[in-house]
């Protein structure tokens, strides 16, 4: 009754498992499953083979969410290697890291209140973004030996992508309300 | 024109059959039902050529509820017996439901769960048993047009809709005796009327204001694929709105207090509407309020004054829209078409306020009122088995987060608001005493961090975790969210892997005992025999289930089984063949338990071929 749920995201896609992949390719394997899986396909199918459908839809649904964003692909990959990455118990995080978020956060606080409110929020949201880009070709790099050290550099990418993340949103919704 | 269908013994004719499905738009204003006949679809007008349905429903002591047109005619003189607008009340609690109808004249009672009930001359009504008055109505519609029993119908809700609320819609199908093959999102169902229509690909926005909701849904149209990008809304805004917002004005310029003169409220209201029909046509409308002593206030509206009364109302569908565009990853320029849907997108502030939000002008060419109903229609069509398999495929999300309650009232996500359906995650909990046999999960829907800000769905009960030392017992609680965007809750004890029951209250919605119990009651006012529905029920579930069994053997039986394994299938097949057509309707239900077991290892056969077939196409990579 297993079927292909027991295969990991990338297996499910038909892709090796690796950081790099095409995200256009992707999300068209995506829709291909989607069309063979989606349980509308098996409204007059038995009901074993509907169960079956309701399970690898929510699986490929899963599975296309995680590997589209570099962050949970990583994080998956991480995973896969038995590496935990500990975002909500685990709260040690690098000085320095620590100092350029609280410096990020000011900026923010100030953007808040700013006459420029939009430029500045504006200018955040560049600089953010280019630190997670930064992080984002590393983490390919980290990944790609294996090897513990690149583990280790990996897991820590993922958790400052992590911050990076949360205070990119909140600079969107600072945007959205004017 | 056959009149005889011969088939072979115990062969199944119900593949070939056209099978008679509908879409339904259940609406807070109008309902209405369409079908694809001849390979188009269209709404379908009662007999004297009206084809939107009144969503009201007037209770009389001693006979048959009315529903529609008669119902809405006698809203402003019978107004505590005349329900309208139910479904804001749907899978709401009595707080809330007090709250939205400030203006309002029902008289609510307590219902056994949270539900509320609306006392009436012939009784207490749930908001879910009104529902289902005007489903059973367009079911009778239909059934009179096309000429026959349905199999089964879409039924379209807000994509806003929570839990709760779809929960409501599909009992009341249910209660209607309707089949429900699936609950459609609105914009959704519009998308597939245009998308299908057009032929088009690229980034859609459908902006759907209808009587008591609001959504927006961005949705990206790929050769047949309909995804839904993310989606946001207000269920609780509408044109329902606008006309108490005209009628408080007009009956404080008479000076009338709203409270003390339900029957004088509820003919505001209607002229309000009224008011609000002709202002979107013409610069001015006359007004008038009969006081309760008889004497009549007078006075004229321009269309800027009304303007001024609704802005802040049309105000309130700016936010979800940049909110949904950032939700979906990508800016207004992205879009290549606006679609506007509902009726209160006939007014002209509306339209120009859509159209400044997108920076295009929107498509309007098919009715808003009626395609809802269309793109529902063409679903049921596709889900009754009645087109070809590859025509089209709708991905929906789930419009809210689904989150559970943890220590000190916060709430912790465990599935994200525009996440695809279905989904299923899971979450391990451990036992925090020793011998603890049962835990308690409270379910909730909504954005915020604490549950008091959000909606309470449900409280389940873990029983049967057998007894441990305090946190070596850990119960892994799979949460799923189907094709319509419901949830159901399985556990299992992850040590002793013994599955926990799951004992669920719903905090707003209808028990099983309930719907069973009013299932009954319908019954019983229909005078049909129970006993006779079941039979009849489970015999087409039977047929149902045979005709999939025996078109999955041509097709795969061969290469996928061995003349042993087959044969057991067949045997279970033959069996369950037999007892369809006795009357035993619980021998009948163990007989498709059987074919189920019988076919589930065929079943995951075929599954693990569906993989390959569906990524035949794309280069394939050597695993790394």
């Amino acid at each position: 009754m297993q079927a292909s749920v027991e295969k990991n995201f990338f297996e499910l896609f038909g892709l090796p498992v690796g950081f790099n992949l095409d995200t256009a390719d992707l999300a068209a394997r995506y829709r291909d499953l989607q069309r063979q899986f989606h349980p509308d396909r098996y409204a007059n199918a038995t009901d074993p083979e509907r169960r079956l459908s309701l399970q690898i839809t929510a699986q490929i649904n899963q599975g296309f969410q995680t590997l589209k964003e570099p962050l949970s692909r990583g994080r998956y990959l991480l995973a896969l290697q038995g590496v935990n990455t500990d975002e909500e118990t685990d709260t040690r995080m690098d000085p320095d890291f620590l100092v350029e978020q609280m410096e990020l956060r000011e900026s923010l606080d100030e953007a808040r209140c700013s006459a420029q409110r939009g430029e500045q929020l504006a200018r955040l949201a560049r600089e953010t973004d280019a630190l997670l880009r930064t992080r984002t070709e590393a983490l390919g790099s980290s990944l790609a030996g294996g090897d513990p050290e690149g583990l280790r550099r990996a897991r820590e990418l993922v958790r400052e992508m992590q911050f990076l993340k949360k205070l990119a949103r909140e600079i969107e919704e600072l945007g959205e309300v004017d | 024109m056959a009149l005889l269908q011969i088939s072979e013994p115990g062969q199944s004719t119900a593949p070939h059959h056209h099978r008679l499905a509908v879409g339904i738009d259940l609406g807070t204003t109008n309902s209405l039902v369409a079908c694809v006949r001849s390979g188009i679809a269209d709404t379908l007008p009662d007999g004297e050529g009206r084809h939107l349905l009144p969503s009201v429903v007037r209770y009389l002591k001693g006979s048959a509820p009315v529903v529609g047109d008669a119902a809405l005619a006698a809203a402003a003189e019978d107004p505590l017996n005349t329900i309208a607008s139910v479904k804001r009340m749907m899978g709401r609690g009595i707080e809330d439901v007090k709250r939205l109808g400030g203006a309002l004249p029902y008289e609510f009672a307590p219902g056994e769960s949270g539900m509320p009930r609306i006392r009436t001359a012939a009784g207490l009504w749930s908001p879910v048993e009104v529902s289902a008055e005007i489903l059973r109505s367009l079911k009778r519609r239909a059934e009179a047009t096309l000429g026959g029993d349905l199999t089964g119908a879409v039924i379209t809700v807000p994509a806003y809709f929570d839990d709760a609320q779809r929960q409501a819609t599909k009992d009341a199908g249910r209660l209607a005796g309707l089949t429900v093959l699936r609950l459609l999102n609105e914009p959704t169902a519009a998308a597939v009327a245009y998308g299908l229509d057009k032929k088009a690909e690229g980034v859609f926005a459908i902006y759907d204001l209808g009587g008591g909701t609001f959504d927006i849904s961005i949705l990206r149209l790929n050769r047949g694929v309909f995804e839904v990008l993310a989606t946001a809304g207000d269920s609780a805004l509408g044109g329902d709105d606008m006309d108490h917002a005209l009628a408080d004005w007009m009956l404080r310029q008479a000076g009338v207090e709203v409270s003390a003169d339900p029957h004088g409220a509820r003919r505001a209201l209607r002229d309000a509407r009224a008011a609000k029909h002709a202002l979107s046509q013409g610069e001015e409308a006359a007004v008038r309020v009969t006081r309760p002593d008889g004497s009549v206030w007078q006075g004229r509206l321009t269309r800027d004054e009304f303007q001024a009364l609704v802005d802040p109302i049309i105000e309130r569908t700016v936010a979800p829209c940049r909110r949904v565009l950032r939700d979906a990853g990508i800016t207004a320029s992205d879009i290549s078409e606006v679609v506007l849907v509902g009726g209160s997108t006939r007014m002209p502030r509306v339209r120009e306020r859509a159209t400044a939000v997108f920076g295009r002008t929107p498509l309007t060419d098919i009715d808003p009122d009626r395609v809802v109903a269309i793109g529902a229609a063409i679903q049921a069509d596709v889900l009754a088995g009645n087109k070809p398999r590859d025509e089209m495929l709708l991905l929906d999300v789930i419009p809210l987060s689904l989150g559970i309650e943890i220590m000190g009232g916060m709430v912790e996500k465990i599935i994200a608001r525009n996440s695809t359906i279905p989904i299923a995650k899971a979450q391990d909990f451990t036992t925090f005493k020793d011998g603890q046999t049962a835990m308690a999960i409270h379910v909730v829907q909504g954005e915020r961090e604490l549950v008091s800000d959000c909606r309470s769905l449900a409280r389940f009960d873990l029983r049967g975790i057998p007894p441990m030392v305090a946190g070596a017992g850990r119960i892994r609680v799979t949460f799923q969210i189907d094709a319509d965007g419901l949830l159901s809750v399985s556990a299992q004890e992850q040590t002793s892997g013994v599955a926990s029951s799951v004992v669920v209250k719903p905090s707003y919605g209808l028990s099983d005992a309930e719907i069973e119990r009013m299932l009954r009651d319908s019954i019983a006012h229909a005078h049909e025999d129970n006993d006779a529905r079941n039979l009849r029920e489970q015999q087409v579930e039977a047929d149902r289930v045979l005709a999939a069994v025996e078109s999955a053997l041509v097709a795969d039986g061969t290469a996928l089984l061995s003349p042993a394994e087959r044969q057991e299938i067949e045997q279970a097949l033959s069996r369950l063949r037999s007892l369809r057509d006795g009357t035993d309707v619980a021998r009948i239900r163990d007989g498709i338990g059987a074919l189920d077991r019988a076919t589930r290892e065929f079943a995951a056969r075929r599954m693990n071929e569906g993989i390959n077939k569906a990524l035949a196409g794309h280069r394939l990579d050597e695993f790394g």
